[in-house]
């Protein structure tokens, strides 16, 4: 028997949390030491997944399957494929350097890293499942983890307002798609929640086109789909920094990737009846989202809605439904989640120092903590897409997609990218050069953990930039499959 | 065939018997012992309490195939075996939850009165005959209403008694109306055969409607259900608080038996009127739980009116009248039973130590009490139907159900509804774990083995699945010819 690699990484954090939560609450170093130790592990075990994930073999890998509830035919059952591993290697990399930077914090250390294991736990949970039961009890255990998270460590000014936006947000998004799984399930006749076994259930063209809009809209709000994206950027910033890395890095990217894996890959009929109407709102993500975030006076706010406009790229790859736009998607979903946890945690650093966001009140910081502002530089050329980070080689095939599928479109969304540069260079130039504030003359530089986080983040975009053929072929072995589903299209 | 003895007909009545047996004793010691050692009495009720539990497990269980015994007074059945453990376990907690509780732990007749009502409530999910239905009913309810009235020198407890008293007899009166037109009709009390002589179409279906909605009252009254609710918030404050997490859960629990067996057994051929009064039911009470708790500054009403709205939840799955729908209710109450007696064991707490159940006097409860606010925590969101908890799996059958049955929109409905009450749980677990911490809470021993019964059946409820799913769907089985 295989060594259970993908039941130890979901099981793992919750573990940890558990015992975590037992301990005495005055060892903060012990709890702290022991969640970082956990989270080398979760780092560790999700590269063995993704590096071992076998590219030529394609398909689903590291299955395990156990039986849950047979009765109703649900069962334990993961493994992942070639987008799912990419997504798998991102969790872990959000966990560990998420960990590395909440190493200050001093208030209630045991809940804040149990309830941030938990989170783990969720997210690894969604990415493994290959049972729909499965995917929403995970989904749904980040419930109280998310709000508990942000209204007890947040910012105190919004943070009751925002953490119960952006629960209540979520959970009536899983809900919806919850209703939409629930027909899946009594529609396809098959008494099962396994995934694979559903997608060759053969639902006709008139359930597909009825409910794909329940399940693809809930999980929508989960990726920040417009009109329902608000409580993205009001719950990132009120969040407290690992959570913000977490929640627009990971969780957000959850949403999506749910939506491609029940929506569009159980009904894709349904998709292609609706991928017109996806289609144009996530062009209107792409373009409000960069215009907004080129108007915010608040750091955070910036990121918070950067994370709305790229997250439109990825449903827009989605809904071309044709390779290039799904191998750009997967793409993105992995290189965005990199790039918004580092813009996240960069963010914290300098909040941490400077204790404002304002970016009028901001800058010079690059003499002041030179590595978060390489990082944050990095992250912000990955955000425009330049060739050579992971953004060029993830937004370049969507829009290969897009102008296949619809050349409009690619043109309106290509203003989204134009607007970035600016709203990225603007926040650069103003936070990081410049004249340093008076106030900040004697704010020290970031400490060597978040040096480590930072340095290992950017490391990441750059590699994947340069060697694209890291990512690049697992996931066009994931998109093969999907394509079969769609048609061969 | 009630002529002869056989004696697996006392087997079969083993926990009742058990029940009475533990009652007299209690009886008994109370008059024995001096006033300071009836403490010790609330050990042995909860500890009787397992023994009968047990002797239920090992051998009261039902056959294959449902029997009615003692002349059809009863049936033997998985119905009656599954709801007698929800009984059973309620009252164990509550035993224990009343040992250090200042008001009722030096009472003997407390435990006796509790011992009663759950013999009632067992016989309750058991009849098979309006008789011996009404009979259990009644031997239910009246302990019941001298234990929300128990603390004497407290007025709101007395208010909450005779509320529920006044409330309780008039609907108990409407239902037994009900049940005098059943027999008019059918010339037999038997329930199962009742369904037989409705089932042949010679009786006017205005008349049967007419008596369906007048049995039901007295039902909805047990299961707090709209529109005979308005006795739940007055009384969950005013009873003493183990007694008021008892009335929202075990009784609950037995309205729902007896709700699911009539309408199942005596309507079988009129779903259609049936289950549209149910669904109607269910929404009401949803909303308008839900809605008014957003509202509550204390606690136990909240929770009162939480209650509410999750007797609609569990209505969902009786309105689809399918086998999943009933199995989901009973899995739903089974699950709801821990939940609740847990939030009202936190309540119990609480109050012991501030004289208060304020929602504010939860403030900083995980700074004093990291412990508390996790078991509390675990309740609020079971009842929110989040997992790994026992709501989760509830709510996922009953809407499950829904969808099954055509009635999506019972299903969205639901879902509204689970986000209001979702904002108003997640309120006070905010307060919890927000504020100002102090000196911990004395939590007696009593209280911590019944928490931590309580946290178990939550977790085991929410992530194993399969027995429990397996016992909840025989339950439904039994209940009908679903086929």
């Amino acid at each position: 028997m295989q060594f259970p690699i993908l039941s130890v990484l979901i099981f793992l954090p919750l573990i940890t949390g558990i015992v975590l939560l037992f301990m005495p609450a005055e060892r903060k170093t012990l709890i702290k030491s022991i969640s970082l130790g956990t989270a080398s592990l979760i780092l560790l075990l999700s590269a063995i997944v993704f590096f071992s994930y076998n590219v030529a073999a394609g398909g689903y890998q590291f299955i395990e399957k156990a039986a849950w509830v047979p009765a109703l035919g649900i069962s334990y059952y993961v493994g992942v494929d070639g987008i799912a591993a990419p997504m798998v290697l991102l969790a872990g990399l959000v966990m560990f350097t998420g960990v590395l930077v909440s190493w200050g914090v001093d208030d209630r250390p045991r809940e804040f890293f149990a309830f941030m294991m938990f989170l783990g736990s969720s997210v690894l949970g969604v990415f493994g499942a290959l049972d729909l039961f499965m995917l929403f009890f995970f989904f749904e255990l980040a419930v109280f983890p998310k709000y508990l998270m942000i209204v007890l460590w947040g910012s105190p000014k919004t943070r009751n307002y925002s953490g119960m936006k952006l629960t209540l947000y979520l959970f009536v998004g899983s809900m919806i798609s919850l209703v939409g799984a629930l027909a899946i399930y009594f529609g396809s006749g098959l008494r099962t929640f396994d995934m694979i076994a559903l997608e060759s259930a053969g639902f006709s063209l008139v359930f597909q086109r009825l409910w794909f809009p329940f399940v693809f809209l809930g999980f929508g709000i989960l990726s920040g789909i417009f009109p329902f994206y608000s409580w993205a950027p009001d719950g990132h910033v009120a969040a407290p920094t690992a959570i913000s890395m977490l929640l627009a890095g990971v969780e957000m990217k959850v949403g999506a990737f749910a939506a491609l894996r029940v929506a569009f890959m159980l009904l894709p009929d349904g998709a292609r009846y609706w991928s017109t109407a996806i289609l144009v709102l996530a062009t209107i993500n792409v373009v409000y989202g960069a215009f907004i975030a080129l108007i915010q006076t608040d750091f955070k706010y910036v990121i918070g809605f950067s994370s709305v406009s790229h997250m439109g790229l990825v449903l827009i790859g989605f809904a071309t439904m044709n390779r290039q736009g799904l191998i750009g998607a997967g793409l993105q979903m992995f290189s965005h989640g990199v790039m918004t946890a580092l813009f996240f945690s960069v963010v914290g650093m300098v909040y941490d120092r400077a204790h404002t966001r304002e970016i009028a009140q901001l800058g010079g910081l690059f003499r002041k903590m030179p590595v978060a502002a390489f990082g944050f530089i990095v992250g912000g050329l990955v955000s425009m897409g330049m060739p050579g980070f992971s953004g060029f080689i993830a937004e370049f095939p969507i829009f290969m997609g897009v102008w296949q599928a619809a050349p409009v479109v690619a043109v309106i969304a290509i203003l989204g990218v134009i607007i970035t540069a600016a709203y990225i260079l603007l926040v650069v130039r103003r936070v990081f050069f410049g004249e340093l504030p008076e106030g900040l003359s004697n704010i020290g530089d970031v400490t060597i953990k978040d040096k480590i986080s930072t340095v290992l983040l950017a490391a990441i975009m750059i590699a994947v930039g340069i060697f694209p053929s890291l990512m690049a072929p697992m996931i066009s072995s994931g998109v093969d499959h999907i394509l079969a589903l769609f048609g061969g299209a | 065939m009630s002529a002869q003895f056989d004696p697996s007909m006392y087997l079969a009545i083993l926990p009742e018997i058990g029940l009475i047996v533990l009652a007299a004793i209690t009886l008994v010691l109370d008059l024995v012992w001096q006033d300071r050692r009836c403490r010790y009495l609330g050990w042995i009720t909860a500890g009787g309490l397992a023994v009968i539990a047990g002797l239920a497990v090992a051998f009261a269980r039902p056959g294959p195939d449902p029997l009615l015994i003692f002349g059809g007074m009863l049936r033997l059945d998985d119905t009656g075996f599954v709801f007698r453990l929800i009984f059973l376990f309620g009252a164990t907690i509550t035993a224990l939850f009343a040992v250090d509780n200042e008001g009722l732990c030096n009472k003997g007749e407390f435990y006796t009165l509790l011992l009663v009502s759950t013999l009632g409530m067992s016989l309750m999910a058991s009849s098979a005959d309006l008789i011996m239905l009404f009979l259990a009913i009644e031997t239910t309810s009246i302990p019941l209403y001298v234990l929300a009235g128990f603390i004497i020198r407290d007025q709101n407890s007395v208010e909450a008694g005779i509320k529920y008293l006044l409330f309780g007899a008039m609907t108990s009166a409407i239902s037994l109306y009900g049940f005098s037109l059943l027999y008019g009709f059918c010339g037999t009390t038997q329930i199962y055969a009742m369904g037989e002589i409705f089932a042949n179409g010679q009786i006017s279906p205005v008349l049967i409607g007419m008596s369906i909605l007048l049995v039901v009252v007295g039902f909805a009254f047990k299961i707090s259900g709209v529109p005979f609710h308005f006795w739940a918030p007055d009384v969950y404050q005013g009873a003493p608080t183990p007694v008021a997490g008892y009335l929202s859960t075990a009784s609950k629990a037995a309205g729902f038996a007896v709700l699911m067996r009539v309408l199942l057994a005596v309507f079988p051929g009129q779903t259609d009127v049936w289950i549209l009064l149910v669904a109607i039911m269910a929404t009401a009470s949803m909303f308008l739980g839900n809605l008014l708790a957003l509202a509550q500054k204390n606690i136990k009403r909240m929770l009162a009116y939480s209650s509410i709205a999750q007797a609609g939840y569990i209505l969902i799955g009786v309105a689809s009248g399918t086998e999943l729908g009933i199995s989901g209710s009973v899995y739903y109450l089974l699950g709801y039973l821990f939940t609740n007696l847990v939030a009202f064991g936190v309540v119990n707490v609480i109050e012991d130590a501030v004289e208060s159940s304020e929602i504010k006097a939860f403030s900083g409860l995980s700074r004093r009490n990291p412990m508390l606010a996790l078991l509390m925590l675990a309740a609020l969101l079971s009842l929110g139907g989040i997992p790994p908890f026992a709501g989760f799996f509830g709510k996922l059958l009953v809407f499950g159900s829904a969808i099954e049955s055509g009635q999506v929109w019972l299903a969205i409905v639901g879902i509204i509804n689970s986000m209001i009450a979702l904002y108003y749980y997640l309120t006070v677990l905010r307060v919890i774990y927000q504020g100002e911490g102090g000196a911990p809470y004395w939590v007696s021993p009593s209280w911590q083995v019944a928490l931590v019964i309580g946290l178990v059946g939550i977790l085991v409820l929410g992530v194993v699945f399969a027995p429990f799913f397996g016992w909840s769907q025989q339950a439904a089985q039994s209940l009908s010819l679903f086929n």
